[in-house]
Order: C-alpha cells, then sequence, then structure tokens
C-alpha cells in the first residue's frame, strides 16, 4: 500500500480523522457520538497511517505506548467516578460545574471525564492492536 | 457525614474495585519501570485486603450494603450490593490476592513483569471483587468479562507453545459459558423485567410456574456449572490450568472457578428457589460425580499441577452438594422432616441452611487452601527442577519448612482435623444425611477417602521418599523452572505461613468463621434483608 497518493494524502487524512474524532467526542453527550466511537475513529486515523507510513513513526508519532494510553483513559474514568465521593453522592453521580468562560454554557462534567476516558481506553486498545497486526504484514 | 448525605464508610463497598481498576492503570502506564511494579503492588493488595476486612466488619455489624451507581433509583439504576456471603468471599479473594502478591514478587521474572502481570493481577482481582459485590444480573456478567480479560492476560505471559494451547481451551470455554450465561439473563429480563437481583427475586417468587423459570434455572446450571468445572463440563480445567505460572494457576484455581460457584449459589439459591429446589437432585448427581471425577482423576496423575488440577475439581463437588438440598416446602421436604422427627417448614428452610453454610464455608477454605497448594507446589517444583511426582523426592530432608506447610495443607485439602477443611465437611454430612440424602453423604466421605489417598501418594512421592537417582527417570522442563530463579525464602514462605494461619484457625477454633456463614447461609435462603437493603432507602 505504499504508493505515492496514498503517502502523499495519509497524513492529512489521519489529522483530519483525528480532529473529527475529538469533535463526535465532544457532542457525544447531547447528541450522537461520545467517547466509543470518536475512539474507533482516532483509532482508525492511525491505522490508515501506519498502513502509508509504515508502523515505527505511528509509534513516534504517538511518542506514548498505545496501552500506556489505554491505561491512562481507565484512570481517568475511575477518578470520574470517584469524583462523587467528596460531595457524599453515591459512587459514579455525575458532577458538573458551568465555569464562567465562553459565555457560561459550556459544561464541564464528570460524564464528560468519563468519556475522555473511555476515549483514551478505545484509542489505546484499537491502535495497539492494529498496529501490532500491521507489523506482522510489513516484517 | 459527608454533603451529600453518605457516610465515608459507605464507600467501602466500591472500594475494592476502584483500587484494584486504578491500581491496575497506574502500573500499566508505568510499563517500563518495572522495578518499581512491586512497590506499588503490594501496597495496592495490602490496601484491597484492608478495605475487604472493614466491609466485611460493617456487613457483620450492620447487614446487608447497598449503593446506587450514579445515585439513580433502584431497580433502575446499577445496584452494588454486598450481603454476608459477598463480603466473606470478596475478603478472602482479597487474602489470597495479597499472599498470591507477595509470591510474585519472588517468583516472576522481569520479561513476565514486562508482560504486565502485576497490571492483569489487579484487572483480575477488580473483576472478581466486582462479580462478588455487584447486586445487578447484566453487571455481574460484565464483572465476569472483566476478570476473564485479566485472566487470559496472565495465561499466556509466557507465550509458549503449551501455553496458548491450553489458553485456546480455556477461551474458548470460558466465551461459551459467558455467552450462554448473556442469553439466559436476556430471557430473564426479558420474563421478569428487571435486572436488579433483589427485584428479580421479588418478582420471580409471584410468577406462576410455567416452565419458564425452569428452563432459565437449567440454563444458569449450565452456564455456571462450566465456569465452576463441575462433572460433564470439567474437562476444560485441567487442559489449561497447569500450563501458566504457578502463582497464575494458583490464582484461578482458587479464585475464578470459586466466582462461577459464588455466582451458582447466588442465582439458584436466591434468585430462583422452587426452580433449584425441582433440580435439587439432578445438582446432587452433578455434585457428586464432580467429586468422585476429581478425586479419581487426582490419583490417576503423575505432574504435580495435574494431581492440583483435579483436586480443585474435587473441591467444586463437595460445595455443590449444599447445593443439592431438598426444598424448605417442596414435596421433598415431607421426607427429610420424616427423618428428623419434625414435620414444620422451618425445620426445612435451616436445614438448607446448614447446608448452605456448609457449602460457603468449604468454598472459602477451598480458595485459600488451593491457592497454597499450588504456591507450596510452586517453590517444591523449583527446588526439585522438575513438577513430575516421578522424578521429585528428597523435598523433605532439603526444605522441612516447606514440607510441614504442604502437610498442613494437604490435610486440609483432603478434609482432615484439625484444619479447615474438616468442619464444612461435617456440616455437609450433617445436612445431607438430615435431608434424607446418605448416598451423597457417602460420596462427601468416600472423595474425602480418596483425596486422602491422593495426596499421601503426593507427599510420599515428593517429599517423603529419597530423590531418585538421575538416570531412572529425565527430570523433563527443567529450563522452565530454573528460567524463574531462586527467590529469598522470606517471599516464598511468607505467604504460605499467612495462608497456613488461615488455615489452622479456621481449623482449631471454627466458631467464628461458622458464625458468619451461618449468617450469610441464612441471609440467602431467606433474602429479607438484602432486598430491604436495596428498596428501603437505598442512597
Amino acid at each position: 500500500m505504499r504508493t505515492i497518493i496514498f503517502r502523499f494524502t495519509a497524513p492529512y487524512l489521519t489529522s483530519l480523522m483525528v480532529l473529527f474524532s475529538v469533535f463526535v467526542l465532544l457532542r457525544g453527550h447531547n447528541e450522537p457520538g461520545g467517547g466509543f466511537i470518536g475512539g474507533l475513529i482516532a483509532a482508525s486515523a492511525f491505522a490508515i497511517y501506519g498502513i502509508a507510513c509504515g508502523v515505527a513513526p505511528v509509534r513516534r508519532a504517538l511518542y506514548f505506548h498505545p496501552l500506556a494510553i489505554s491505561a491512562c483513559g481507565l484512570f481517568f474514568a475511575v477518578i470520574a467516578g470517584l469524583l462523587s465521593v467528596f460531595t457524599g453522592q453515591g459512587f459514579m453521580t455525575g458532577l458538573w460545574a458551568f465555569p464562567a468562560i465562553l459565555g457560561g454554557d459550556v459544561g464541564l462534567s464528570t460524564p464528560l471525564l468519563f468519556d475522555i476516558g473511555v476515549y483514551l481506553v478505545v484509542v489505546g486498545s484499537i491502535t495497539s492492536i492494529a498496529l501490532a497486526l500491521e507489523e506482522r504484514e510489513s516484517d | 457525614m459527608l454533603p451529600g448525605g453518605l457516610h465515608a464508610s459507605d464507600y467501602l463497598i466500591v472500594m475494592p474495585v476502584a483500587i484494584c481498576l486504578l491500581f491496575g492503570a497506574v502500573l500499566l502506564m508505568l510499563r517500563k519501570r518495572i522495578d518499581w511494579h512491586p512497590f506499588f503492588a503490594i501496597p495496592g493488595f495490602l490496601a484491597l485486603f484492608v478495605v475487604d476486612v472493614l466491609l466485611l466488619l460493617k456487613v457483620a455489624a450492620e447487614g446487608p450494603q447497598t449503593m446506587m451507581m450514579g445515585s439513580w433509583k433502584a431497580p433502575f439504576g446499577i445496584a452494588f450490593t454486598v450481603d454476608m456471603m459477598g463480603a466473606l468471599f470478596v475478603t478472602v479473594a482479597g487474602f489470597v490476592g495479597l499472599a498470591s502478591a507477595i509470591y510474585a514478587v519472588g517468583s516472576i521474572n522481569r520479561t513476565e513483569r514486562r508482560y504486565g502481570f502485576f497490571p492483569f493481577l489487579f484487572l483480575m482481582m477488580g473483576g472478581v471483587s466486582g462479580a462478588f459485590l455487584t447486586g445487578d444480573l447484566f453487571n455481574l456478567y460484565v464483572w465476569f468479562e472483566v476478570l476473564l480479560i485479566g485472566s487470559f492476560g496472565l495465561l499466556i505471559l509466557g507465550s509458549e507453545h503449551e501455553q496458548l494451547d491450553g489458553a485456546t481451551k480455556y477461551c474458548f470455554l470460558n466465551l461459551v459459558a459467558t455467552t450462554l450465561f448473556l442469553i439466559t439473563t436476556g430471557y430473564l429480563y426479558g420474563l421478569t423485567g428487571t435486572l436488579n437481583m433483589a427485584d428479580i427475586a421479588e418478582k420471580a417468587g409471584q410468577m406462576e410456574n410455567d416452565g419458564a423459570l425452569f428452563t432459565i434455572a437449567v440454563l444458569f446450571l449450565v452456564a455456571f456449572g462450566m465456569k465452576a468445572a463441575a462433572f460433564p463440563l470439567n474437562f476444560w480445567l485441567p487442559a489449561s490450568y497447569h500450563t501458566p505460572r504457578f502463582v497464575v494457576s494458583a490464582l484461578f484455581a482458587g479464585l475464578l472457578t470459586k466466582v462461577g460457584v459464588y455466582a451458582l449459589i447466588r442465582v439458584l439459591m436466591m434468585l430462583l428457589p422452587p426452580e433449584r429446589a425441582e433440580l435439587a437432585t439432578l445438582i446432587g448427581w452433578v455434585a457428586a460425580l464432580t467429586m468422585l471425577v476429581g478425586a479419581l482423576g487426582a490419583l490417576a496423575q503423575s505432574d504435580l499441577r495435574r494431581l492440583l488440577n483435579y483436586l480443585v475439581i474435587s473441591g467444586i463437588g463437595i460445595i455443590m452438594a449444599g447445593l443439592a438440598l431438598p426444598a424448605a416446602d417442596g414435596g421433598l421436604v415431607d421426607a427429610a422432616a420424616a427423618a428428623s422427627g419434625q414435620a414444620t417448614g422451618a425445620t426445612g428452610s435451616a436445614m438448607l441452611a446448614v447446608g448452605l453454610s456448609g457449602s460457603i464455608f468449604y468454598a472459602l477454605h477451598s480458595i485459600v487452601v488451593m491457592t497454597a497448594l499450588y504456591l507450596a507446589a510452586g517453590m517444591a517444583a523449583r527446588v526439585a527442577g522438575t513438577s513430575s511426582l516421578r522424578s521429585m523426592g528428597g523435598l523433605w530432608r532439603e526444605r522441612p519448612g516447606l514440607a510441614a506447610l504442604m502437610l498442613i495443607f494437604l490435610f486440609a485439602v483432603s478434609g482432615l482435623p484439625p484444619f479447615s477443611g474438616f468442619w464444612p465437611k461435617v456440616a455437609l454430612v450433617r445436612g445431607t444425611i438430615g435431608a434424607d440424602l446418605p448416598w451423597l453423604a457417602a460420596m462427601i466421605l468416600l472423595s474425602g477417602f480418596l483425596t486422602t489417598i491422593a495426596s499421601a501418594r503426593l507427599f510420599a512421592l515428593a517429599f517423603w521418599r529419597n530423590r531418585p537417582a538421575p538416570g531412572e527417570a529425565p527430570p523433563q522442563m527443567r529450563s522452565e523452572f530454573m528460567a524463574e530463579g531462586e527467590p529469598s525464602p522470606a517471599f516464598s514462605l511468607l505467604p504460605l505461613l499467612i495462608l497456613a494461619v488461615f488455615v489452622v484457625a479456621a481449623g482449631v477454633t471454627p466458631q467464628w468463621l461458622l458464625a458468619w456463614t451461618d449468617v450469610a447461609a441464612s441471609g440467602v435462603v431467606d433474602p429479607a434483608s438484602y432486598v430491604e437493603s436495596v428498596f428501603g432507602g437505598g442512597s
């Protein structure tokens, strides 16, 4: 798959897909989207980059090992659940804050943190599987 | 008291799961710093055990505890409900988890740590704890999946050919069982419209007996029986448990089959008691055959771990015997009540609780003793350089401390006094004879006798006799055990000593544990307090 057209377009395609995945992640609370589907889009972006330019550049570009990204997501998800402990409500109760930035209608919440956690878990695990499969093929 | 109305101790119920997942995630992020792993893992497991004990004490003092996830109201949200049975299981699981983690520090090498031994261990313990704590049937399925993912990772840690072979069988059978569990949960949801266990227990009790619930009970029996390695579905266990590292086998043998047994008790005894009563004879036969297959299989094996695999199966049979007692108010109770000279429903119910108490006690004992036996066997195999009973020998002279501990655990697993296996067997034999099932009592005693012979054979061959001359039996797989290196005696003997303390304490003074398992059993037979904790002002 190392054609010149594919190799030329892959970086643009990847960056667009990662951007779109973040968009899908953030709109997910009230509209279709969310961490899981966003994570899948981002993971397929990295997979495309891996197919076009080889696995080593993807690993270099990601900097962190995919499994570490996954673990970080799990960490965020648990922390999102634990935050409600400090307010004395049940585990994983959603907490919302509307800070006075951007007109005060941007909701920061523990469900958002949880969703980011899901996003990272999905990105990490699917990318790790995809890169392992691609590596085998190019050897 | 916190602003939202919950006390800090109310969070104990979610802490075992949260601690495991947090430590697992942090250790996975630190995957390059494998030297740090033990320094995180041991405090992590210590914290898990402390939280488990606090939870157990809280449940013992205040009765079943419930926390609704995300403050949703029961029965719509996911409930975490812990009663005495769940608390006992989760505490003992944390106990053997701690012991195994200490053992693993000395026996798991750097490559295996880099593959993620400790993160997977935490993930698996998180799944096991979640399964014991959840009060939601679908959530139970999810925790089964979590612990399976952790166990898959642990199973193939060395990526050896034999391990992949064992893992394939293990994964395939477990996926079939989990799928069956999921499908059955779907049926039950279609029938009752709820997944909350307390709600199911109430609704299923009011439904007319048209065979649908009976079908569901049979499907659950098959699914959890497969998980627990009960008789016709036990073949996957001896085919896979001897391939991973000893410490991994130890945790698998101690915990994973018992999660299946726990689910069986929870679903059949608490959610579907009338259907369980109809199935009692079948469960009795399954229990008897599981015991015998396990004990006879153990007699036939010449490899240390394969022998122990069969002892696990035999123990599962004994636990299931407590589920085979006839119902408190069914037709069969007349014979049982006549046998004991009283024809009241209360007697039958009490008898059911006696048998179940024995089962729970035996399950707890089996978790500790099977883990201990595998860990001790791991040490023995490392000293001898092989795990084949044909070429082992002379360990009594080389390692007297290890041999003495091994003897304690072998006595316990055979059910000989004064160790922990004796009292639950007494309770089970009493329960089965009281329920007019003398053949089942005879089977328990027979399997105990056969297990004693198998244990004696193990001890005589591996420890007592002199080591055979190297020419007679060439040691196999020597490289595998030598590669693990010789750990310092403290790291290997300390966990065995910790586990032996339980075995001796539960054997010499069983009253404290028996009092708790009695509460646990009556809480399952009559789940009123469980239901009350979920619906009566649960937060």
